[in-house]
């Protein structure tokens, strides 16, 4: 039995990857429950509007973080700072009551508010205070109902599976099986290679994508209320990105397992830190800033804001422009790396397609 | 048209793979790249089609349109059949149509696959498999075809019919250059290259390098191993002296091409042993 045990440790040892993923899981997941995996929200973005908004977002305790006080707005100014994502909670004072409108696409955050908003009403009753009472008021899920929400991330989780794992594999298999080579010798451009061997998978994540989309409206209610177009855009965006992770993937992994484990380590970060399911804004500040690097979050920005609350164009540029980016990044350095496999000679002599083509070095 | 590799050295990283190595492919004539395993035989042919960079030398090869080449791995998709492996081979190169149809069927009933044109690649034998392998390569007549140790874990018969496609092919006029672990397959070449750790240390006809053993060579009927450098031959011992005298007892015997390689190792570990000592 020694003599096995050596052997496996040995064996470990020239695992990097294994090792790696043996030492950076446990890390991770304490960083994710440690820090990241929070239901309770210690901030709500508020924005406070009406003739009182002044008296009123003084009186507000945490969680309200208030971003913005105008007395001259109104209810569609607040109602507009919820569709854009730039706050959860609008207070429009002024009427016989005050109105607190939330977002109903940010659950954790909402119950926060609610319950905060109760309380606030108990001590108002037992005190007697003159405040009017607060009426509340769910703005685009008034049931609070969690598969409205899940089902928009769950199509960007579909878009990542499909673009980081399977297209990895696929590559993979060609490098494993030795038809790489082939396809190098072959009259194909490198472009034709690479764009034949992502081309289909991104025409089967966009049938993947639709069809979530359709079954989660069918089977769950989840409603559709934004511009399609729009989200089309973000999920080709993102699901750009989630190739160039696969080809990249692809590029430095020698078999199938290699390219698991890599893929793996590129897809569960995203699911536990992007907002898909801990909110972003609960997690501590120290590790907040890794939601912001991965693409995901981007992405769910988008589909709840479209899916849900009919976000439009002009509020969401800020993330197609940050997918945008990464896009042309991951991708470009993606293709680069393939394009050596494929083309070792063909770098710097130019084309080699030419008959007779002299292949001369120093 | 001539092609080939000339001088051609690879190295990766800190190890030279091959070391000013040349290879010519010439049309309607077969050669042989001739080594052990990590002989740089591999590494060979990949720079001769251009999926390695010579890091220096001179290459000359056909358009990718003129090259057939099977890797070592045979290159074919397992987990399709054989006539979608066929389809996508025929339509890279601009096959199409009755013309296809009629060279594939052609081809596939040649080396005896025709009934099987349905049946997944990867449920094919080793043998059947690298006759798909050359036979595809084959099917859009390249001017130059190069193939990695097609033989290598075939059985005889299924050799024999890999090595009439390959003649066949160079009959038709193509360049064949072919790697082989087996000394016996160079006799089929006109000419030989013998790699031995990247390097080439012999290279010409068979008859050429046959001619060209250096020092004594014969044959000690039985009994102890003879001093000097000898190996056992069925119950005989062979005998190669480099200084061109052969221990007693030893027959003197004109080398056949299987000692010549040989006698060409040994040659050139003794040259290796004699400049190390230099050093």
């Amino acid at each position: 039995m020694r003599a096995m045990i050596v052997k496996e440790f040995r064996q470990l040892k020239r695992d990097r990857r294994t090792l790696a993923l043996l030492i950076v899981l446990p890390v991770l997941l304490l960083v994710v429950f440690g820090y990241a995996a929070r239901f309770d929200v210690s901030k709500v973005t508020t924005v406070v509007v009406g003739p009182d908004a002044a008296t009123v977002a003084r009186d507000l305790p945490a969680p309200f973080d208030v971003v913005e006080i105008d007395p001259a707005g109104d209810r569609s100014q607040a109602a507009s700072r919820i569709q854009d994502g730039s706050a959860v909670v609008g207070v429009v004072t002024g009427g016989t009551q005050i109105v607190a409108l939330l977002d109903g696409t940010q659950l954790f955050a909402v119950q926060a508010a609610e319950s905060t908003l109760a309380r606030m009403a108990q001590e108002t009753r037992t005190v007697g205070s003159a405040t009017p009472p607060v009426s509340v008021q769910i703005l685009y899920n008034p049931n609070l109902t969690t598969a409205w929400i899940m089902i928009p991330g769950l199509t960007g989780l579909i878009l990542l599976f499909i673009g980081t794992l399977i297209t990895s594999l696929g590559i993979v298999r060609e490098r494993q099986t030795g038809t790489i080579e082939q396809l190098a010798v072959m009259p194909f451009k490198p472009w034709d290679v690479i764009f034949g061997k992502i081309i289909p998978y991104l025409l089967l994540a966009a049938l993947d994508l639709v069809a979530i989309v359709v079954i989660g409206m069918v089977l769950f209610g989840v409603p559709f209320v934004g511009n399609v177009a729009t989200f089309a855009v973000g999920a080709l965006l993102f699901l750009l990105v989630t190739l160039g992770m696969g080809v990249l993937v692809s590029t430095v992994s020698q078999n199938q397992g290699q390219a698991i484990q890599l893929a793996i380590m590129f897809v569960v970060p995203q699911i536990l830190l992007s907002g898909l399911i801990f909110p972003v804004s609960s997690m501590a500040g120290g590790v907040q800033w890794i939601a912001y690097v991965l693409p995901l979050k981007y992405f769910i920005d988008i589909s709840r804001g479209v899916m849900l609350k009919a976000t439009p164009l002009t509020a969401l540029w800020g993330p197609l422009v940050v997918l945008a980016g990464m896009a042309v990044v991951v991708l470009g350095l993606a293709v680069l790396r393939f394009r050596r496999d494929l083309a070792p000679s063909a770098r710097r002599e130019g084309a080699a397609a030419e008959p007779g083509v002299p292949e001369a070095a120093a | 048209m001539t092609w080939g590799v000339e001088n051609a050295t690879v190295v990766f990283g800190a190890r030279t793979a091959l070391a000013n190595v040349s290879l010519r492919a010439v049309p309607s004539t077969v050669s042989i790249v001739v080594g052990g395993d990590g002989a740089g035989k591999s590494t060979l042919l990949r720079a001769l089609v251009g999926l390695v960079r010579l890091t220096s030398g001179i290459g000359q090869r056909p358009a990718k349109q003129e090259i057939g080449y099977v890797p070592a791995t045979a290159g074919l998709y397992v987990d399709l059949t054989v006539d979608e492996n066929v389809a996508f081979s025929a339509a890279a190169y601009g096959l199409r149509g009755p013309e296809l149809a009629k060279r594939s069927k052609a081809l596939l009933e040649r080396i005896g696959i025709a009934g099987v044109r349905g049946r997944l690649v990867g449920q094919l034998s080793g043998g059947m498999q690298r006759k798909l392998a050359v036979g595809m390569a084959l099917l859009h007549r390249p001017a130059m075809l190069v193939l990695d140790e097609p033989t290598t874990g075939v059985d005889p018969v299924s050799r024999a019919e890999l090595w009439r496609l390959i003649a066949g092919a160079a009959a038709e006029g193509s360049a064949v250059v072919v790697a082989t672990t087996y000394v016996d397959e160079a006799h089929r070449a006109s000419a030989v290259v013998l790699l031995e750790q990247g390097r080439s240390i012999a290279t010409g006809s068979p008859s050429d390098i046959m001619a060209a053993v250096p020092g004594a060579f014969g044959v000690v009927a039985s009994g102890e191993q003879p001093q000097g450098l000898s190996w056992r031959w069925g119950t005989t011992w062979r005998v190669w002296a480099p200084t061109r005298e052969l221990p007693t007892g030893a027959t003197p015997l004109q080398p056949d091409f299987e000692d010549a390689v040989m006698i060409a190792a040994l040659a050139d570990e003794q040259q290796r042993w004699a400049d190390d000592g230099a050093r």
